[in-house]
């Protein structure tokens, strides 16, 4: 976080522990979040149980069980703590398994958003005149096509017109990606269009620093609060959309195990096996829940009117 | 105003153009290229799909099938749904009234629902009301539309809900699919098959438009014409209906008007697991079977929406707020 590192006038008293800076105020507000710093406990849980997976787990995610299959364990029965699903696979493993997936692919789709948007805004903002009219033009044919219906096509696409096997979460991640930058190019391009008048980017011009040079070491710190607090919420707006996708059969294939496909066959088994497909619901609910709480929590803290 | 409105207006359509051109090529690398439903059949040979193809222009460069396409379409000629074996205009006419029914009623309950629990946790911040719509929104935008549909459908239609009190048997069960009963049913048989899809679909509206309303109603109940109003003695309700909501509704109005578009996305979700007969059904069943036409149809329909819904919501701002001013 490229704000904290101006600090604000010294205190008056010089303690060491009472000299605030942006970042310890920010970090202040944060912690008084309450729903924010459980927000961030409880996907901290997840993103260690994520990455610990085969450590934590001694099952296979996609061993299908010879006896059991067909008939899912119950939660406790045999030593699968949350149950079996209806191939007979362990329900936690696939679980801890499935969050690797869908946090990961959630978060790389963040990142090439983030980047395209910031290209596409501060070149919008900065420049100015026609590359920001065609720029502009760009963004709101992206966001006048549904993206849902829009990302079912594709992916339907490629998993049609290639192995099945190419459609992994990489490229969900890269197409969901390159559908979603439109709000932060706006926010960077709001942001960018008053940051570019004050003096300090008058300075770095007179000084003849290259356009490139202003716009991402003097410009885009001062616009990150915003594309922060808007990319934290996308992860959890983009975890909602993955599921939704492999849910309906087009995201990410199984055997691989993602939050979304392991409800695909929950609706049919709801009755011999509800456990199969509220455990994988309540995973996605309480990580988009807890982003949602951490981009509240983010957006007091890096917001300097909230005091 | 009216220059501005029209202007607007014309600006969409080269947006229009450029947002079908792209549907339009993203499409057609579908493979198959518009004929896969042929593909399969034993009764064409290779030829016969070869010759299909020149018969369709299907041969011919992209943009000349794009302009032969997109004059058709102003003369009202969507194309034909190899999926029904109907003009794409027929099956979407068909499926029309299913989704309107889910969309207006799911659209109504939420305004009414959302904009009553954000004005009353206005009316009384950090209240328990309050806390609740604010909870309530969090957990509303968290929730996955397939999930909630799962619960509702594990509640209430897989086993419902029996118990007894004061000495009757409650039976209570909704049921999970369709619009209606097959073997036909009444008026009651219709709301009945809307509750579970309207309420999950109304959910992410309510949690929405209730956070937003608070937000809005909130600011302005603490402005000096408020309390100006107050002090003239005004009756609270005057105050509130016509100081307050009238400029608290502003910003509600856009939200609600550019959300309409996407409700009719979201409806695929739900639609598909209700087994509703709707248009966003039949674009799944469509993708199934790589129906150029309808899915064509289909995302061309809903950018139109979309881009016509910014237009109202555009200009319903400038109409409600005289402080706008356009040049």
């Amino acid at each position: 976080m490229a704000v904290a590192t101006q600090t604000l006038p010294p205190m008056a008293v010089p303690d060491d522990d009472d000299v605030v800076t942006r970042r310890n105020l920010g970090w202040k507000k944060f912690s008084r979040h309450r729903p924010a710093l459980i927000g961030t406990v409880v996907l901290l849980v997840f993103v260690i149980s994520a990455v610990f997976a085969p450590l934590l787990s001694h099952y296979d995610p996609n061993a299908i069980d010879p006896v059991w299959q067909g008939t899912p364990l119950a939660p406790g029965v045999n030593g699968h703590i949350l149950g079996t699903d209806e191939l007979g696979r362990d329900l936690l493993t696939r679980l801890m398994y499935g969050a690797r997936i869908s946090l990961s692919l959630a978060v790389t789709a963040m990142f090439i958003e983030v980047v395209l948007g910031t290209i596409m805004g501060a070149c919008a903002g900065y420049f100015g005149g026609w590359v920001d009219y065609i720029i502009m033009r760009v963004t709101d044919v992206f966001l006048s096509i549904p993206i849902l219906p829009l990302l079912l096509v594709l992916t339907g696409i490629v998993a049609a017109t290639s192995v099945k096997s190419s459609l992994g979460p990489v490229f969900v991640a890269l197409i969901i990606g390159l559908l979603s930058w439109m709000t932060v190019a706006r926010l960077v391009r709001a942001a960018f269009l008053s940051l570019r008048e004050k003096e300090f980017a008058e300075a770095a011009r007179a000084i003849g620093s290259r356009n490139v040079s202003i716009m991402f070491k003097h410009l885009l710190p001062n616009a990150a609060a915003p594309i922060i607090v808007q990319a934290t919420l996308d992860v959890a707006g983009i975890i909602i959309l993955e599921s939704a996708l492999s849910y309906l059969g087009f995201g990410v294939q199984p055997p691989t195990a993602s939050w979304g496909n392991m409800l695909t066959n929950a609706q049919e088994n709801m009755q011999i096996a509800p456990w199969a497909g509220i455990f994988p619901g309540i995973c996605i609910f309480l990580t988009v829940l807890a982003i949602n709480y951490m981009g509240d929590g983010l957006r007091d803290a890096l917001d300097p009117n909230v005091e | 105003m009216l220059t501005y409105a029209i202007r607007r207006s014309l600006q969409a359509i080269p947006l229009l153009l450029l947002i079908s051109m792209i549907l339009f090529s993203i499409l057609h690398a579908m493979p198959g290229g518009g004929l896969a439903a042929y593909a399969g059949n034993p009764h064409l040979t290779a030829a016969d799909i070869e010759r299909l193809r020149h018969n369709l222009g299907l041969d011919r460069p992209l943009y000349v099938q794009y302009f032969n396409w997109l004059w058709r379409v102003l003369h009202g000629d969507w194309g034909w749904s190899t999926l029904n074996s109907t003009t794409v205009v027929e099956a979407f006419l068909e499926r029309l009234p299913a989704t309107l029914e889910l969309m207006i009623t799911s659209f109504i309950i939420s305004l009414i629902i959302g904009l009553t629990l954000g004005i009353l946790a206005a009316l009384r911040p950090y209240s328990a009301l309050d806390y609740f719509v604010t909870t309530f929104a969090f957990f509303g935008q968290s929730m996955p539309s397939f999930f909630f549909a799962l619960i509702l459908q594990l509640l209430f239609a897989v086993k419902g809900i029996h118990f007894q009190a004061f000495g009757y048997a409650f039976d209570f069960q909704l049921p999970s699919a369709g619009i209606i009963s097959t073997d036909g049913g009444d008026f009651v048989d219709r709301v009945r098959h809307l509750v579970l899809p309207v309420t999950v679909l109304a959910l992410l509206q309510v949690a929405t438009w209730s956070r937003f309303t608070r937000a809005s109603m909130q600011e302005v109940l603490h402005t000096d014409y408020m309390r100006t109003a107050a002090a003239k003695g005004l009756p609270f309700m005057t105050i509130l209906l016509k100081h307050g909501l009238k400029n608290g509704m502003m910003p509600v109005v856009t939200v609600v008007a550019l959300t309409i578009p996407f409700l009719v996305g979201g409806a695929l979700i739900t639609e598909q697991i209700f087994a509703w007969p709707g248009a966003g059904r039949l674009f799944i069943t469509a993708l199934g079977q790589q129906d150029f036409g309808l899915l064509m149809g289909y995302l061309v329909l809903i950018s139109i929406l979309v881009v016509f819904f910014n237009l109202i919501a555009d200009l319903a701002y400038g109409w409600l707020d005289p402080r706008v001013k356009y040049d």
